[in-house]
């Protein structure tokens, strides 16, 4: 039998090419068909693909490559037998003794593939421990915080590395996943506006210690697309933001009220995301414009609603689509957020999950945020963003009240919504907030 | 009428001739006071240098006693003309004073001769030789004076049966009987530069160690290859006087016991430590605060004593008083005079001892790292193991490497040896750069070299020695 091809998968319409992130198994090493064999990271997602068949492993692209969807990149052959294993580290060690034959036998240049992204990557050597260890372990060096002198990874960063579990070695702000925890206070899924894909960054920053006054890191595929993205968004669209607030009493009340009941006969919490949801469908469906796109000339309307939710994860800002979710019950929204918070948290989204969202959400409200500029989600022509709910005194039939606000952002592109309609849609979303009982009667 | 400089530094020792030479590398305009005529300080004219030379020319008489003959060669009628010796020293010294005159010279420095004196916190000024003092304008004052070597308040220096380093290097004759009060690495060195050419050396220390700072394993090394060697040691001995008569000096001790120690020599080397040198800087004068205990000079981060425009580095302020503390100190003080940042890492900076075999040692010793309660990993390699070593026939000494015991950073290297000096450069790089064990492991040695006998303690950190 022959090696079989691994071949870069299709993830989507419109993408064409990715980065081969990294190999899940060593090269020499034994596959069984289905084990998670690398990482291709898109414009949208980074995603694990599984090995087609069982083999050895021969890898012919290195990490950090860029790869054409359908391009070969290794072979599994179900007839080799897997290497001695962990050849290149171990034998790192044997050969470097000071043997007075001046022939140094070099070190088995395997290992040598990553390490070369490696060095590549960080443009900094590595140490010989670092490189011994970051092969050893699989490790893209990029993802170490490093604490030596001029930026440099020390054996300690990458042995800390590696007790760390993945989500808190990334060492952005936060990785809060979409809310399983539906029935905490405020909680609605953290989305993400675009200082939060920064906000990662900074942390990095701060932990440049006094060894050098700058520290580098390397940006990893995804959020390198996502930048390019960002500013493609803002360079492309008329992006204004208007702006509104929402009384969310009646809201808190309907949950304090039902959120019990919810839970036990649907089996998930009732969370604010669904009432924003299901507010922001009714008011797409009163403004069908935002809910399109522009595709060169034309304006193309979508006769069907699939609302993006974003989630701030490690490795970048991500909008998991909800399908058809005016069809969605509110429970039925809140449990696709919760399973997409699940995938989000486990790396598991897919590009499919990602793709051909008409609307987004944001939420900075559970960073703390009282009010921010979303930026649209291309090819999206409009971004709603929630922020934190905060007790104000406001004026209600000629009195002081105190009522739990939240500021509402719309972003859009002005190029096919006008002020009017932004204004009018946003003040749809808000009354269907501050009476829901709007959404069962369609006014 | 004051000749104005952007800075004055006062001393042309390490640490003012190099703050003087990068000062104006760095576009000032400065002058350098200094009272010996010839420059280069303590260091160049009675400390490093002429002890160096004398330490390596007394090692090559030893070896040619001693050793020559383990190499097959026979040496007929050896002898030893000091006054040669002492000229070659001299000559050595001289060369280098030299040299920094001409560094000086080059990089515009002003060299004044005379004693500095502060007469304000920006006024300098200098008794010259002949003719009226000099005043000096500065931008910035530099202090950069040293140390002296401490006397004993019951045993006055007198130059001649109770003499000082400086005296030490210059005797015109082999003493029978050198007694050195005190078992730091100053004693110690002139203590082996006399006894191998001829006299009989009896050192005796306070404390219940010789070189007391230095890792506790390394330093029993030392102690018992010194006294192979035929130095006698009286420790934890306290001296208590000692009595001129003629041509000979008796010395009075007394040990831990309260046992009576008599010792007669004909020379007495105090070598307890040493101090900083002030005299006729009128500190007090400019209003510069001095710690009166120490009669060190307080500075903060940035080397400023609490007058704004007055600074002090080197054996004058806090730190070991090391010859390349100093030359630190100068450079990162004059960078930062020139607005950038400068800096000195306390932690790297080594430290060697002369003697032979060499001690040298960089960063924590053992017996830190306990009373840290650090968790540590040690590794050690003995250069009897060592191929370049065997080939040398200098196989006394060894290798210590200590590395933290979770992230395997270098916190220490201990090393006596042949060359250790040199040797102890490779850790300090390895620790500037927060490298671990495995790194110095990993990293290729010149084979065959004494450095392997580094790299071969790195490995032992994890039990993998390869030669051993």
């Amino acid at each position: 039998m022959a090696a079989v091809p691994i071949t870069v998968p299709g993830v989507g319409e419109s993408i064409t090419e990715g980065i081969l992130a990294r190999w899940l198994k060593s090269d020499g090493s034994l596959v069984k068909a289905g084990e998670p064999l690398f990482e291709l990271e898109t414009d949208k997602a980074s995603s694990v693909v599984p090995a087609g068949s069982r083999g050895v492993l021969k890898i012919a692209v290195a990490e950090g490559e860029t790869v054409a969807i359908g391009a070969t990149i290794g072979t599994l052959d179900p007839a080799a037998t897997p290497a001695e294993v962990a050849a290149p580290a171990r034998a790192q060690a044997a050969s470097s003794a000071p043997a007075s034959a001046p022939s140094a036998s070099r070190p088995a240049a395997a290992g040598a593939a990553s390490n070369d992204g490696a060095a590549a990557d960080t443009g900094v050597p590595l140490a010989p421990s670092v490189r011994r260890l970051v092969a050893e372990n699989e490790i893209d060096p990029s993802r170490i915080a490093p604490t030596g002198r001029g930026g440099r990874i020390t054996k300690g960063d990458v042995l800390a590395h590696l007790q760390a579990p993945p989500a808190a070695s990334e060492k952005v702000a936060t990785a809060a996943p979409l809310p399983a925890t539906a029935q905490a206070g405020d909680a609605s899924p953290p989305g993400g506006t675009a200082f939060q894909a920064t906000g990662g960054d900074h942390a990095q920053d701060s932990r440049a210690t006094t060894a050098g006054r700058e520290t580098r890191q390397r940006m990893s595929g995804l959020r390198q697309r996502v930048a390019q993205r960002l500013v493609q968004a803002q360079q492309t669209a008329a992006i204004l933001t208007t702006f509104n607030e929402a009384d969310m009493s009646r809201v808190q009340a309907l949950r304090a009220q039902y959120k019990e009941l919810f839970r036990t006969r649907h089996g998930v919490g009732l969370g604010f995301m669904s009432f924003f949801v299901k507010a922001v469908i009714e008011a797409l469906k009163n403004y069908p414009t935002v809910n399109g796109r522009i595709d060169g000339n034309d304006i193309v309307y979508h006769n069907f609603h699939d609302i993006g939710v974003a989630v701030s994860t490690d490795r970048g800002l991500m909008v998991p689509v909800l399908r058809d979710a005016d069809a969605m019950s509110f429970a039925e929204i809140e449990k696709a957020i919760a399973a997409f918070a699940d995938k989000a948290r486990k790396g598991t989204i897919t590009v499919d999950d990602l793709q051909g969202g008409t609307f987004t959400i944001t939420n900075g409200g559970t960073f703390g945020s009282l009010l921010s500029t979303p930026i649209l989600n291309p090819p999206q022509s409009g971004i709603l963003g929630m922020h934190a709910i905060k007790k104000r005194p406001v004026v209600v039939d000629d009195q002081i009240v105190i009522r739990p606000m939240m500021y509402l952002a719309f972003s859009y592109d002005h190029r096919i919504i006008d002020g009017r309609e932004a204004v009018s849609f946003l003040v749809r979303i808000k009354e269907c907030i501050e009476d829901p009982e709007r959404l069962m009667l369609a006014l | 009428m004051a000749q104005r400089y952007d800075l004055v530094v006062i001393g042309a020792g390490p640490g003012g001739y190099v703050a003087a030479i990068r000062a104006a590398q760095l576009g000032m305009k400065v002058a350098c006071v200094e009272k010996r005529a010839s420059l280069g300080g303590t260091c160049l004219n009675v400390g490093c240098i002429p002890s160096k030379a004398m330490l390596d020319s007394s090692e090559l008489y030893h070896l040619a006693h001693e050793r020559f003959g383990r190499h097959g060669i026979k040496v007929d009628g050896l002898g030893l003309d000091l006054a040669a010796m002492l000229k070659r020293k001299n000559e050595v010294v001289k060369s280098l004073t030299d040299g920094v005159r001409y560094l000086f010279r080059k990089n515009k420095v002003e060299a004044i001769l005379g004693a500095g004196r502060l007469t304000s916190p920006t006024t300098v000024q200098v008794a010259a030789s002949e003719g009226a003092p000099i005043e000096l304008e500065a931008g910035h004052i530099l202090l950069a004076t040293g140390s002296e070597p401490t006397p004993l308040s019951f045993l006055p220096f007198d130059g001649k049966a109770i003499v000082n380093s400086t005296n030490a290097l210059c005797f015109e004759q082999v003493p029978d009987h050198l007694v050195v009060v005190g078992g730091g690495y100053i004693g110690l060195e002139l203590g082996s530069v006399w006894k191998r050419l001829g006299s009989k050396v009896t050192v005796i220390e306070f404390l219940p160690r010789i070189v007391p700072m230095a890792d506790v394993e390394i330093g029993d090394i030392l102690k018992k290859s010194l006294t192979r060697q035929g130095l006698e040691f009286h420790l934890e001995t306290k001296v208590t006087g000692a009595k001129v008569q003629d041509a000979s000096v008796t010395v009075t001790a007394e040990t831990k016991d309260g046992k009576a120690l008599s010792v007669a020599c004909d020379k007495v080397l105090v070598a307890v430590g040493r101090r900083p040198y002030t005299e006729g800087l009128n500190l007090d004068g400019a209003g510069v605060k001095v710690e009166a205990k120490t009669g060190k000079v307080p500075v903060d981060a940035h080397f400023r004593t609490n007058i704004p425009t007055i600074s002090a580095i080197g054996d004058l302020i806090r730190g070991p008083m090391l010859a390349h503390k100093a030359e630190d100190e100068g450079i990162a003080c004059a960078e930062i005079l020139a607005g950038k940042p400068g800096h000195v890492n306390y932690d790297t900076i080594p430290s060697v001892i002369y003697t032979w075999p060499e001690m040298a040692s960089v960063g924590i010793t053992e017996e830190q790292a306990q009373q840290e309660g650090l968790k540590y990993r040690v590794g050690k390699f003995p250069f009897l193991a060592n191929g370049r070593a065997k080939a040398m026939d200098e196989t006394e000494g060894l290798v210590k490497v200590l590395a933290d015991a979770t992230t395997d950073r270098v916190l220490g290297v201990h090393i006596i040896g042949p060359r250790a000096s040199d040797m102890i450069a490779e850790a300090v790089t390895t620790m500037e750069f927060a490298g671990s064990a495995e790194d110095i492991a990993r990293i290729c040695h010149a084979h065959p070299t004494l450095s392997e006998a580094l790299r071969e303690a790195a490995l032992a950190v994890d039990k993998r020695a390869i030669h051993s």
